[in-house]
C-alpha cells in the first residue's frame, strides 16, 4: 500500500440553528416531535404555496462563510433541483446550483501530529432539507418535520490525503460551525453529516483515480474509519487489476464497511432551473462586514491567544472541543493572567470528559476559578484537592475556600502544628532507617519521612514545610 | 347586474340570491365548476347585519378555480385536485373579502390554466357568452363568461400568457393583466411562476380600477410582489400611443384588424397621437414563451404526485407506478404535453440551448419594449388574432392553439401591465377586443386611460 496515495474531498451538510425553516414559518426544531407536527402548508407543498426566504438563515450562512475565511457573494440565487421522492413535497429541492452565497474559502486544520493542513473550500450553498421516510413491510410513512430545514452544504477541495486529515478537517469544521453559532451541532440528530469523496492513485501520479462518495457519515470517527476502509478497498481492487466504479457508497458502522448504493450510470438528471419564486439574495459589503463583526472568537483565534501559555497542543485541542471551556480559559487568561489560565487549561484537559457529542456543557464562575488557582499557587491545597474542587466548581459549586474548609482539604502550614507531627515521626522507631540513610547521604529517603507526616496529618500538612522542618532537625 | 355600483348598496342577500339564480339559469354554459352557496349566503347576512363592511360590501364575484378559496373544492379543473379542499385562501381573495365582496362560485378553466379555450378542462368546456357554439377562450374562460352573462359584476382570473385578456376579448368584457408582482400569487395554483399574474374581468374600466386597487399590494407571503404603488388616477390631454404593426399582418383575422383600426380612429378622434411602430421580437415571443413557461410548468406540477393530497392511483405495486399512474390519471393531455416540453428543455445538455437562450431573448424583448416606452405612453395591438373559434377547431393542432396567444404573451414575458378592452364585433356578432400595454407599474395610468376612452363610447 505504500506506493498508493489517497485524495479526499469532503462535502458537509450543516443544519442551521434557525428558529424557523428555510422557507416557512414552521418550527425548525423537530427533535423528538410527533411526525408531521412541525409543518406548514409551504413545507407540505400545497398548491399555491410560495417560499418565504428566512433572513436568519442567510445571516447564518454568511457567518459560516466568514468562519471559513470565504468570500461572500454580493448576489446569489436559488435553484430548483428536481426529482421525485415521497420525502420531497414539491418534487424539487430548493438549493443553489449556479450562484451560491458562500464562495471560495480556506481552513487551517491542525492535525494530531501537530502539523497544519490547509483545506480549501470550493464553495458552500444554502439548501432546504428533505423529509424522512420510514419503511415498513409493504408500506412507508412520510414525516415532513425535517422538510425545509435550512442547511448549508460545504464543499471542500480535494486537499486531504489521509484518514487522520479527513477526521481533523471534519473536527475543525465542526468547531468552527458550533463556535460561530451556525448549528446546534447535535451529531446524533444529524446536525452535521459528511460525505467523503475518496480516490486512490499511485504515489506521485499527477492524475487522480476514480472516486467514490461515501455518504451520510455522522461522526468524525466514522469519517476516519470510512476513509481507511475505502483506501484499503480501492487499493485491493487496483492491485487485482480491477477498475474503481464511480459510485455512491453507504457506511455500515457496525460492520465497519462501505457498501455500494448506486453507480454514476444511474445518476438522475435533476433538470436544474433558477427558482422564479425567490428574488436573488443581495448583500452589500457593508452588510457582510456587519455580520462578520458579530462573529465570536473562533478556534484559530483561541489557538493564537493561548500560543505562549506553555500547555501541550493536546490540552488546547481538548479544550477546543467545547466552546464553553474555551471561553472559560480565555476569561481566566484575561482576568487572571497566563499562570492561572495554564492551570485551568490543564484542569479542564485532565479532569473533564470531553465529548463533542454530548450536550452537557459544564461551566464555572471565573472569580471562583481564580480563587482556586491562588489557593493552589500558595500550596494551601494539594493538587489532588485542587482537581476535586475544580470538578465541584464546574458542576455548579461556588466559593472554593469554603468548600475546602468544609471538606477539611486545607493544608496545615502552621509551623508549630507541623513541627509536632515531625517530631512525633522522627521519634518513631520505624523512621530510624530513613534517618540513617539520609545521614549517610541518601537524600531520597526523605520522601519516606514526608510521606509518614502526610499520613499522620491526613494529607493536610504542607509537604514543603514538612521537608524543611525535617532537615532542620537532622 | 352589470356593474359594481349597480349592485352595491342593495341587500346583500338579494344580490347573492340573484347571482346564484342567474348562475343556475346559465348552467348550460358550464362557466362554473361549483357554487359556494352556503358560505356566500352566510356572508351576505353578515353584510346585511353590518358585521361585514367595505368598498365591495355585498358585491358578488366569482373566482377562477385555481384560486384557493373556501366553500368548494379548488380543482384547477384537473382530476388530480378534484376533491381538494383548500385549508386557506389566496391573498387576492382575502383582500376582496376584507372589503366585503362575496364569492359565489368557482369558474371553469383549462386544467391548470393550460390552454386558450377552456376545452382542456377535465370537467368539460365552457361556452362563449355571445355564441354558445364557440369557445369561451381561456384559460380563464369561465370567469370571462360569468362576467359577460351578468351573473356577477366581476370575476377573477389568472394570466400567464393571455389567459385573462384573450377570453375577455372573446366574450366582450374588460380583462386586466397587472404588472408582474402587483398582485400576490399566494394561494393560486401556480402555472409559470415568472409570468403568472392575478387580474380580473369587469364590465367597465371603472370597476376594473376599483377591483385592481383592492387586490394590489405587497404581500409578505409572495416574495416577488412589488412594494405598494397602485394609485387610481386620471388622464388629461393627449396621450402618445404606438400601434405595433407587427401584430396587424395578413395572418390576423380581417374582423380583428377592422375593429382595431376603428379603435385607432376613435383614439385619434379623441385627440390622441397614434403612430405605427415596429417591435420585431414580438414574432419570437411565442417561441420564448413556449420554452420558459413549460419549463416552469414541469417544475410547478411536480408536487402533484398522489402522495400527500389529491388523486392517488389505486392498485399500484411500485412507487414509480404510483407516481406514473396518479399523474397520468390526474392530468389532461395538454398538462402532459407541457410537462414533456418543459422537462426536455431543462434536461442536462439542452438547458443552455433552450431555456437559457429563451431567457436571453426575453431580456432583449424587454429592452425593445422599454425603448418604445421612451417614446410612447401606451402600446396598442389586438388582443387575439381571431374572434372566438368553434369547439374542436384547434384542439388537434397544439401549434395552432398556441398561435392564439401570440399577441398576449409579450406582456407576460416582459412583466408589463396590459388589458383587453371590448372594442367591437365581427360580422358574425362575435366580440373583439383591443389590447393596451403599458410600462411596468403604469397599471393605474393604463386603467385611467381606458376610463377616459370609455366615456368616448
Amino acid at each position: 500500500m505504500a506506493e498508493y496515495e489517497m485524495t479526499i474531498g469532503i462535502e458537509c451538510h450543516v443544519q442551521l440553528a434557525t428558529k424557523t425553516k428555510l422557507f416557512s414559518p414552521a418550527d425548525n426544531d423537530a427533535r423528538d416531535a410527533k411526525p408531521n407536527s412541525k409543518t406548514h402548508p409551504i413545507d407540505f407543498g400545497l398548491p399555491g404555496m410560495l417560499p418565504i426566504l428566512n433572513k436568519e438563515a442567510v445571516n447564518l450562512a454568511v457567518r459560516a462563510g466568514k468562519a471559513m475565511n470565504a468570500k461572500i457573494a454580493n448576489l446569489s440565487r436559488f435553484d430548483r433541483k428536481h426529482y421525485f421522492y415521497p420525502d420531497l413535497p414539491n418534487g424539487y429541492q430548493i438549493t443553489q446550483m449556479y450562484q451560491p452565497t458562500i464562495l471560495a474559502g480556506e481552513i487551517d486544520v491542525p492535525t494530531e501530529d501537530g502539523t497544519t493542513v490547509k483545506v480549501r473550500i470550493h464553495h458552500a450553498h444554502i439548501e432546504a432539507d428533505a423529509g424522512k421516510l420510514t419503511h415498513y413491510g409493504d408500506y412507508s410513512l412520510v414525516d415532513l418535520n425535517r422538510a425545509g430545514t435550512p442547511l448549508i452544504e460545504i464543499v471542500s477541495e480535494p486537499d486531504m490525503h489521509s484518514p487522520t486529515e479527513a477526521k481533523a478537517y471534519t473536527t475543525e469544521l465542526y468547531r468552527l460551525m458550533t463556535f460561530a453559532g451556525i448549528t446546534h451541532g447535535d451529531l446524533y440528530h444529524g446536525n452535521m453529516r459528511f460525505d467523503v469523496n475518496l480516490s486512490v492513485a499511485p504515489k506521485g501520479s499527477k492524475e487522480l483515480g476514480t472516486r467514490t462518495e461515501t455518504k451520510n457519515l455522522n461522526s468524525f470517527r466514522s469519517v476516519e474509519k470510512a476513509a481507511e476502509y475505502e483506501f484499503k478497498r480501492q487499493v485491493a481492487l487496483l492491485e487485482k487489476g480491477e477498475r474503481i466504479v464511480q459510485e455512491t457508497r453507504g457506511w455500515d458502522d457496525a460492520k465497519g464497511k462501505t457498501t455500494s448504493q448506486r453507480s454514476k450510470e444511474d445518476a438522475q438528471d435533476y433538470r436544474y432551473m433558477p427558482d422564479p419564486d425567490i428574488p436573488p439574495i443581495v448583500l452589500s459589503d457593508k452588510q457582510i462586514q456587519e455580520i462578520q463583526s458579530n462573529l465570536p472568537k473562533l478556534p484559530p483565534e483561541y489557538r493564537a491567544e493561548w500560543g505562549d501559555l506553555g500547555v501541550d497542543k493536546s490540552v488546547i485541542n481538548s479544550i477546543l472541543a467545547n466552546q464553553k471551556y474555551a471561553e472559560l480559559v480565555s476569561a481566566v487568561l484575561s482576568s487572571g493572567g497566563k499562570k492561572a489560565a495554564k492551570r485551568v487549561a490543564n484542569w479542564i484537559s485532565s479532569n473533564l470528559t470531553i465529548d463533542e457529542a454530548t450536550d452537557e456543557k459544564k461551566n464555572a464562575d471565573v472569580a471562583d476559578l481564580l480563587a482556586l488557582c491562588e489557593m493552589t499557587e500558595k500550596a494551601e491545597i494539594t493538587s489532588n484537592a485542587a482537581s476535586e474542587l475544580f470538578n465541584e466548581l464546574m458542576n455548579g459549586a461556588t466559593d472554593p475556600r469554603r468548600l475546602a474548609e468544609d471538606r477539611n482539604l486545607l493544608q496545615v502550614s502552621d509551623e508549630g502544628e507541623i513541627a509536632a507531627i515531625v517530631d512525633e515521626v522522627l521519634a518513631d522507631s520505624a523512621s530510624q532507617k530513613a534517618i540513617d540513610d539520609i545521614k549517610a547521604g541518601n537524600d531520597k529517603a526523605i520522601g519516606f519521612l514526608v510521606g509518614q507526616i502526610m499520613k499522620k496529618s491526613q494529607g493536610k500538612a504542607n509537604p514543603g514545610m514538612a521537608q524543611k522542618l525535617i532537615r532542620e532537625r537532622l | 347586474m352589470p356593474t359594481i355600483s349597480d349592485v352595491k348598496g342593495n341587500s346583500a342577500r338579494k344580490n347573492i340570491e340573484d347571482a346564484l339564480k342567474k348562475a343556475k339559469e346559465f348552467e348550460e354554459y358550464h362557466a362554473l365548476l361549483s357554487l359556494t352557496e352556503k358560505r356566500a349566503l352566510e356572508r351576505a347576512d353578515a353584510v346585511d347585519s353590518g358585521e361585514i363592511t367595505g368598498k365591495l360590501a355585498g358585491v358578488p364575484f366569482v373566482v377562477k378555480d385555481n384560486y384557493l378559496a373556501f366553500g368548494a373544492p379548488t380543482t384547477a379543473a384537473a382530476k388530480i385536485l378534484e376533491n381538494f379542499d383548500a385549508p386557506l385562501q389566496a391573498t387576492a381573495v382575502e383582500k376582496l373579502e376584507a372589503e366585503g365582496a362575496i364569492c359565489i362560485g368557482k369558474a371553469n378553466l383549462d386544467a391548470f390554466a393550460h390552454g386558450g379555450s377552456t376545452e382542456n378542462s377535465a370537467f368539460g368546456p365552457t361556452k362563449n357568452a355571445a355564441d354558445p357554439t364557440k369557445v369561451a377562450g381561456g384559460s380563464s374562460g369561465g370567469s370571462a363568461v360569468v362576467t359577460a352573462l351578468d351573473i356577477v359584476p366581476f370575476a377573477l382570473g389568472s394570466d400567464t400568457g393571455g389567459s385573462i385578456r384573450q377570453p375577455a376579448s372573446f366574450n366582450g368584457v374588460y380583462g386586466i393583466k397587472p404588472t408582474y408582482g402587483m398582485v400576490s400569487r399566494y394561494g393560486v395554483v401556480a402555472m409559470a411562476s415568472s409570468t403568472d399574474v392575478m387580474g380580473c374581468f369587469t364590465k367597465t374600466a371603472d370597476d376594473a380600477e376599483l377591483v385592481m386597487s383592492i387586490m394590489a399590494g405587497r404581500d409578505e407571503k409572495d416574495m416577488t410582489t412589488l412594494p405598494d404603488y397602485f394609485e387610481s388616477t386620471t388622464v388629461d390631454g393627449k396621450v402618445k400611443i404606438g400601434v405595433i404593426k407587427d401584430t396587424l399582418t395578413d395572418d390576423v383575422d380581417e374582423s380583428v384588424r377592422n375593429v382595431t383600426n376603428e379603435y385607432i380612429q376613435k383614439l385619434k378622434d379623441a385627440g390622441h397621437e397614434v403612430e405605427e411602430v415596429s417591435l420585431p421580437l414580438v414574432k419570437l415571443s411565442l417561441a420564448m414563451y413556449y420554452i420558459i413557461v413549460p419549463a416552469e410548468v414541469s417544475s410547478n406540477l411536480a408536487r402533484y404526485d398522489g402522495i400527500r393530497y389529491g388523486r392517488r392511483a389505486q392498485n399500484v405495486k411500485t412507487l414509480a407506478e404510483l407516481y406514473g399512474r396518479s399523474r397520468d390519471e390526474g392530468f389532461v393531455t395538454e398538462n402532459k404535453r407541457r410537462i414533456m416540453i418543459g422537462s426536455y428543455v431543462l434536461s442536462s445538455g439542452f438547458f443552455d440551448a433552450y431555456y437559457l437562450k429563451a431567457q436571453k431573448a426575453r431580456t432583449l424583448l424587454i429592452q425593445q419594449f422599454d425603448e418604445l416606452f421612451n417614446k410612447y405612453d401606451l402600446l396598442l395591438m389586438p388582443t387575439a388574432p381571431t374572434p372566438a373559434f368553434g369547439f374542436g377547431e384547434n384542439t388537434d393542432d397544439p401549434i395552432k392553439m398556441y398561435l392564439s396567444d401570440a399577441m398576449t404573451v409579450p406582456a407576460n414575458l416582459t412583466g408589463m401591465p396590459a388589458m383587453s378592452i371590448p372594442a367591437g364585433t365581427s360580422p358574425d356578432g362575435l366580440p373583439v377586443g383591443v389590447q393596451l400595454v403599458a410600462p411596468r407599474k403604469a397599471d393605474a395610468k393604463m386603467l385611467a386611460f381606458a376610463k377616459s376612452m370609455e366615456t368616448q363610447r
